[in-house]
């Protein structure tokens, strides 16, 4: 607690000064008003989560505020511009490289190596990865997202498939079986087009990856992503996924039931709306899959959320401290049990998430997941991906020319950043 | 000459407000409409490269400006008549002398007015629900098929025009109510004492005696329906496939979702220079036609 003084004579007439002030308690520094942003599910639960941690750690006063996602990353940025960023904050893993770039988080490389509690072995290295930017560690993974298959079971086996398929070409051949059965008006498989998601977790299966020269060209021509892009194609040009946004489709998990498809790409938050959403005659008709892949499983999105601390906390090191207390085991099997997360720890898996029979193949697919390429404009090239993808579906733009288009749009958007690393540090 | 600085004097605090909070800012983004103001820049200023006229260039080469300024007109054509027949036909319902409750009639069609718009979008966003909204159902009374109005590209413009007439009408109906209020009685007596019929009375009387308000009227509401932003956002996120950006949604977008603050400010500039346009242009006809 290098910040933070310790004699409690101080704190009170500082505290007694802070009332007189009208409560501005921040301002005079003491006692440490930790601010933890979190969003949505997860900044609600955080107050009951962080009950103990306030218990055990009288010398800190934590200042929770929760943030609905559509707002949050507008929020953080006007946070920066107008300097009141929080101490620790909860951050979608792909921000992390554009909160690095503007050099407004707190390196943790030398606060790791320090910390017995967060073993960095233990971490699923694929979401590991995606806190490192030019190689320093700038945030510890929260809790993690990846994106598996979810499968109806019965349809599955009535097409004669009694395994979920591995491998793209046992899938296909599923998808194709399960259309024949599902007849007109119904498909295999639903990949809404406003989703970038599915499509990127089949690019990243590729041996390529989507940019080259260290972040600074798009690499969509590429053969990987060529491939990915046809698989993807084709199941639309083969009628075994609908052309339609997920708007379009009223209810997802009422459509599943009626067998409308029998095959959904999603993430962990899936699992507990099936449970709840499903009838109950289906509750054993629908499981979990990893991924299938081009030869055999697939890899898929590292995904999620970390915690950071940043730059400008005068309280870094009690914000260390939270950061610990969120990384126990223990807290984050607390934290599964709050809100359906899944740990980004192995030791965290043991116990009840480990019987699971709908968790386990997310808990495959972890040690398969791969970052995605860690660039500031990493969201809106994504988004770029998704809007000529949906193009080329609706039939605007032919399929062959999107690799070049969706290049063109990436090589613009990472100009600024080729003429940043020319120029290199200042 | 004392009076004359008198008078300066006495506009002075006017005048620093409208600098301080309108020409400076304006001036600001004029001058960050020159640059590539960004993320980056917002890290550290020396970031910011001066592009000339490079992001007003890249605008008019980007598929997505042209669409959104395609829907905006959509928006403005369909939606600006709408939205001034809705008013007027509004206002002679509430003014005509066989209407009882006038108070209250006024008042309830003034409501949608003072509503919150997002809590007006969440109800809409129930009527217009594909199969539990009460306008499907409505349709299924005539026979006619669901209609997916926020998910279906060819019906999610629509959707929010119906919704934006819906919440601002009232506003023109209360000002075309003032206008009808003055129109005095003996032109009326006049008129069907010459034998014409309501419809001519509405034509030769009631029209041109509205004319300089359906001016004003015109003026604001367009300019008001260039500015679309606020349904959209609560109602489709732009979508489906892009069809309900407008010019302000993408603005936003480039400015506050992409922070390309540089870009974004071009943008708004490229939409004033349009609306300054058909406001003269607007001037002009109602010159010429003596309005």
């Amino acid at each position: 607690m290098g910040e933070c003084t310790h004699d409690p004579g101080r704190r009170r007439f500082l505290a007694g000064i802070a009332a007189l002030a009208g409560g501005c308690a921040d301002r005079a520094g003491e006692p440490a008003g930790l601010r933890f942003w979190a969003m949505g599910r997860e900044g609600e639960v955080a107050r009951e989560l962080l009950a103990d941690f306030e218990r055990a750690n009288p010398d800190i006063r934590l200042d929770i505020q929760g943030l609905p996602w559509t707002a949050a990353h507008e929020k953080l940025l006007t946070a920066f511009a107008g300097d009141v960023t929080p101490d620790v904050c909860q951050l979608g893993n792909t921000w992390i490289p554009e909160f690095a770039a503007l050099d407004a988080l707190e390196p943790l490389d030398a606060r790791l190596a320090a910390s017995p509690a967060i073993a960095r072995d233990d971490y699923f290295p694929g979401i590991w990865e995606t806190n490192v930017v030019d190689g320093r560690l700038f945030g510890v993974p929260w809790y993690v997202d990846t994106r598996v298959l979810f499968y109806r079971r019965d349809l599955l086996a009535a097409a004669g498939f009694s395994q979920p398929p591995r491998d793209w070409a046992e899938w296909r051949r599923a998808m194709a079986a399960v259309k024949r059965r599902a007849g007109e008006g119904n498909f295999a498989i639903l990949l809404p087009l406003n989703e970038y998601g599915p499509l990127l977790a089949l690019a990243l299966q590729q041996d390529e990856a989507l940019l080259r020269e260290g972040g600074r060209w798009g690499n969509f021509r590429g053969e990987g992503f060529r491939r990915a892009l046809g698989f993807y194609l084709e199941l639309f040009e083969s009628g075994l996924a609908p052309p339609a946004n997920d708007t379009q489709i009223a209810n997802l998990w009422d459509e599943f039931a009626r067998g409308h498809f029998s095959f959904y790409i999603s993430g962990p938050w899936n699992i507990g709306e099936f449970k709840r959403r499903l009838p109950e005659r289906l509750q054993d008709a629908w499981m979990t899959a990893p991924l299938p892949g081009p030869a055999g499983p697939g890899a898929s999105i590292a995904g999620g959320s970390s915690l950071a601390v940043f730059r400008r906390s005068r309280h870094k090191d009690a914000a260390w401290r939270l950061v610990e207390y969120l990384s126990r085991p223990e807290t984050q099997r607390r934290f599964h049990a709050l809100t359906g997360n899944l740990p980004p720890r192995r030791a965290a898996w043991a116990g009840t998430l480990a019987d699971d029979a709908h968790a386990r193949a997310f808990r495959d697919q972890l040690e398969r997941a791969r970052p995605l390429p860690r660039v500031p404009e990493w969201e809106r090239i994504a988004t770029e991906m998704r809007l000529v993808t949906e193009r080329v579906v609706l039939g605007d733009l032919p399929a062959g020319r999107a690799p070049a288009e969706i290049d063109a749009r990436v090589d613009r958007l990472l100009e600024k950043r080729r003429w940043m690393l020319a120029r290199g540090p200042r | 000459m004392k009076v004359a600085r008198a008078g300066w004097l006495l506009v002075c605090p006017a005048l620093a407000a409208i600098v301080a909070f309108f020409v400076l800012p304006v001036a600001a983004a004029l001058a960050l409409s020159f640059t590539d103001f960004d993320i980056y820049a917002l890290a550290d200023l020396r970031n910011v490269r001066f592009v000339g006229f490079d992001n007003y260039l890249h605008l008019l080469q980007t598929p997505l400006f042209w669409q959104a300024l395609g829907n905006t007109l959509y928006f403005v054509v369909v939606g600006v008549p709408l939205s001034i027949a809705a008013s007027l036909g509004a206002a002679m319902l509430v003014n005509s002398r066989l209407a009882r409750f006038k108070h209250f009639h006024r008042t309830a069609l003034f409501a949608p007015v003072v509503t919150t718009l997002v809590a007006a979008a969440v109800v809409w966003r129930y009527l217009l629900h594909t199969r539990y909204g009460l306008v499907n159902q409505g349709l299924a009374g005539l026979g006619l098929g669901p209609v997916d109005w926020l998910g279906d590209p060819r019906w999610a413009m629509p959707a929010i025009i119906l919704m934006s007439v819906w919440k601002n009408f009232g506003y023109n109906m209360v000002i075309f109510l003032a206008g009808l209020q003055s129109i005095p009685a003996e032109l009326y007596e006049a008129a069907s004492i010459d034998g014409a019929s309501r419809w001519q009375q509405f034509r030769v009387v009631t029209l041109p005696s509205l004319a300089p308000m359906m001016l004003m009227v015109a003026i604001l509401t367009m300019a008001a329906h260039f500015q679309l932003f606020a349904e959209p956002y609560v109602m489709t996120q732009g979508g489906p496939a892009q069809r309900t950006v407008t010019v302000l949604y993408f603005m936003y977008e480039e400015g506050f979702k992409w922070w390309s603050l540089g870009s974004a400010s071009a943008v708004a500039f490229v939409l004033f220079l349009f609306m300054f346009a058909i406001t003269l242009l607007q001037m002009h006809v109602a010159r010429r036609t003596g309005a």
